[in-house]
């Protein structure tokens, strides 16, 4: 049981970095509480694994510290940390069953034998392997190894946090959601830290209480699937969660209304204190923005519109830019001239990237 | 259905019938025909019928006494080279390193043994192993211990085992590290995880691993030691008395030597047997390790 704390942590794999640009872990300073489901969600490449085997100890960060509760655990080997790890490809020793796997890292610990196979017990029931126990590890399918991976380190009484790289890809889509729902339940019950690294935003937001967004090397947002949906802290963010992604538009801004190639568009707040010289941009989801009739909103030319199920997103040229935004219910367009109206209360203003915070329109008005 | 008779057919196998006649029955029933025979020479054969055979197979004469000694001492080769390599490359597989450079320049200081042609590693050993001009001969004469390959079976056995697992460890070695690479990180990672010690990874992750490579090198490592012969040949010509003749060794001193063809064809088709015999057992428990892996994984 412990919370992590990452101080200042930064991790080069060249020696000696020079620049931002050497480093594969800019620096991060982030606390994952005791007891809590993190996803750390980025692209492939953005660094996630690196952190992951940074918390678990198979990698030495450059700079900075970890500590576990108020210990400095930094140049601890793996197997003196209480930390479990389950890859992205199921691990089991193949010449053993299925009891002698999951008792590995006990004997390995010298633990008496009658408290391993009570332990080994229960972790079995509850990620039903009971009975499969007494076969062969290496008879099973992906996903039953994949539980005697997590297994092995569920059993392992003194665990503080079980770090997940991947643990889905190499699982049956429709097996996915069982072993995802395994998880949250092992993890409600044990009172476990638990984080989970993935590529998949169903993934990360369906197991998560917080999510943990990386990109290039660097945590770009923290927050809860809603706050990551609603409020994006980074373009990225806007583009990389949500389906179809945010839609993100160069402009600039007077007062409270923003220009897009000489459209107006109303903001709900004002951004007196804009950086200058920096890239501004507007970012607004599919998900608050409607298209309408010709005249309505901003003009645009439709190209096509795709049929989601729950929704229909129409593909739209927006001066030149694809944008998407949503089909209401009994809005028929007209050959491919149409509007979009947007919703001012969910459009953000980005600098180089970074979310600018508004301040309410009435303080602009001095 | 109908099946239209043609006979042109018969042309199309026809190449491999002649490549196969000439290159294995042809030659192959040479042997069995002198091995039923006797001759004095001059082209003139005797009808001997499986004479050759009850005399090779009957230990206590001179022929059958020769090809037991000769078979034995063999057969106690290929165990101390199979004691003595299959460890060996393992433990050199698994100190090889597994990233970088080094990489590359271990594999290719590895293969150069592998490279040297038969004949030309005997010699190499044959001065390399002499007391007067060679080096090891002489720095381990000089150490005061008594070492001399062509006097003494025990220096003859040595240099012959010790010039064997010189040219052929890498062997092993290549075929070990061919296995241990197929091993993800995550094994090792996970290992580390579950505080699994250096020898329970060894036991529980790189040898079931290896498990079929090293069958390949133990089948491979048996069958040349079992018929090595241009080694020793080289070296002490089986010598000092009869120390160092192997099967093979024998095989040409009764043929070429003593222009014995029977009996020499006799021992050939003995010798032949035994070989596809232990074929056989090697084969069967692999196809078995398999069979039983496939079973498991269904």
């Amino acid at each position: 049981m412990a919370r992590i704390v990452l101080d200042e942590l930064a991790h080069s794999y060249k020696p000696g970095p020079k620049g931002p640009q050497d480093y594969a872990l800019k620096r991060i300073d982030h606390v994952w509480r005791q007891g809590g489901a993190y996803a750390l969600l980025g692209p492939s490449g953005c660094g996630k694994t690196t952190l992951l085997n940074i918390i678990s100890g198979l990698v030495v960060p450059t700079e900075g510290r970890i500590l576990f509760d108020d210990r400095d655990v930094t140049r601890l080997p793996t197997e003196a940390r209480n930390i479990a790890q389950v890859f992205q490809f199921p691990v089991v020793y193949d010449t053993m069953t299925v009891r002698e796997n999951l008792a590995f890292p006990l004997k390995n610990r010298r633990v008496e034998a009658s408290v391993v196979r009570r332990r080994v017990e229960e972790i079995a029931r509850l990620l039903g392997l009971s009975r499969v126990l007494d076969r062969r590890a290496n008879n099973l399918t992906a996903d039953m190894k994949q539980k005697i991976s997590l297994g092995r380190g569920l059993v392992r009484p003194d665990v503080a946090a079980i770090l997940f790289d991947e643990p889905l890809t190499v699982i049956d889509p429709h097996l996915k959601w069982q072993l995802r729902s395994t998880l949250k339940e092992i993890h409600r019950e044990l009172d476990l830290t638990m984080i989970y690294v993935t590529h998949d935003q169903t993934e990360a937001l369906t197991f998560a209480d917080e999510v943990v967004v990386m990109y290039d090397g660097a945590v770009v947002q923290t927050g809860t699937p809603d706050a990551l949906f609603e409020r994006p802290e980074h373009t990225f963010v806007g583009h990389f969660i949500g389906s179809p992604g945010m839609n993100v538009l160069p402009c600039t801004v007077e007062g409270t209304t923003a220009r897009v190639d000489g459209q107006t568009i109303p903001l709900a707040g004002a951004y007196p204190d804009l950086p200058q010289g920096r890239r501004i941009e507007l970012g607004v989801r599919p998900e608050f923005t409607t298209l309408a009739a010709k005249g309505a909103g901003l003009p645009v030319r439709v190209k096509r519109i795709d049929d989601l199920g729950r929704v229909r997103i129409a593909r739209v040229d927006l001066g030149g830019r694809p944008f998407a935004a949503t089909v209401p219910e009994g809005v028929a367009v007209d050959g491919d001239e149409a509007s979009v109206i947007l919703d001012p209360t969910r459009v953000h203003i980005y600098a180089d990237g970074h979310l600018v915070a508004a301040l309410p329109a009435g303080a602009t008005a001095a | 259905m109908n099946k239209t008779v043609n006979q042109k057919a018969w042309f199309l196998v026809l190449p491999v019938f002649v490549v196969v006649a000439f290159s294995a029955i042809v030659p192959l029933m040479t042997v069995v025909n002198y091995s039923v025979q006797d001759t004095f020479g001059n082209n003139q054969f005797f009808w001997n019928g499986v004479g050759w055979f009850q005399e090779l197979l009957d230990p206590s004469t001179e022929l059958g006494g020769r090809f037991f000694d000769a078979l034995w001492r063999n057969l106690a080769f290929s165990a101390v080279i199979l004691a003595i390599e299959i460890p060996l490359g393992i433990v050199v597989a698994l100190s090889m390193p597994r990233h970088g450079w080094t990489v590359a320049f271990s594999l290719v200081v590895m293969a150069l043994p592998l490279l040297i042609p038969w004949n030309v590693v005997g010699t190499i050993w044959q001065v390399f192993a002499r007391g007067d001009i060679g080096l090891l001969g002489w720095v381990v004469n000089h150490l005061g211990v008594a070492y001399n390959y062509v006097l003494d079976p025990a220096s003859a056995w040595i240099t012959i085992v010790v010039m064997d697992v010189w040219h052929w460890t890498s062997l092993v070695a290549l075929l070990c590290y061919a296995g241990l690479k197929s091993i993800p990180d995550a094994y090792y990672q996970a290992a580390r995880i579950d505080g699994a010690s250096r020898l329970a990874v060894f036991t529980t992750i790189q040898l079931p691993k290896m498990r079929r490579v090293l069958l390949i090198a133990v089948l491979l490592r048996f069958m040349d030691s079992f018929m090595i012969y241009t080694e020793p040949f080289v070296l002490t010509g089986g010598g000092p008395g009869n120390a160092t003749t192997y099967v093979s060794i024998d095989l040409v001193k009764l043929a070429l030597g003593q222009f014995d063809l029977g009996k020499a064809a006799a021992m050939s088709i003995v010798y032949n047997l035994v070989i596809l015999a232990v074929c056989w057992v090697f084969y069967t428990v692999m196809v078995n390790a398999d069979a039983e892996k496939k079973e498991v994984e269904a």
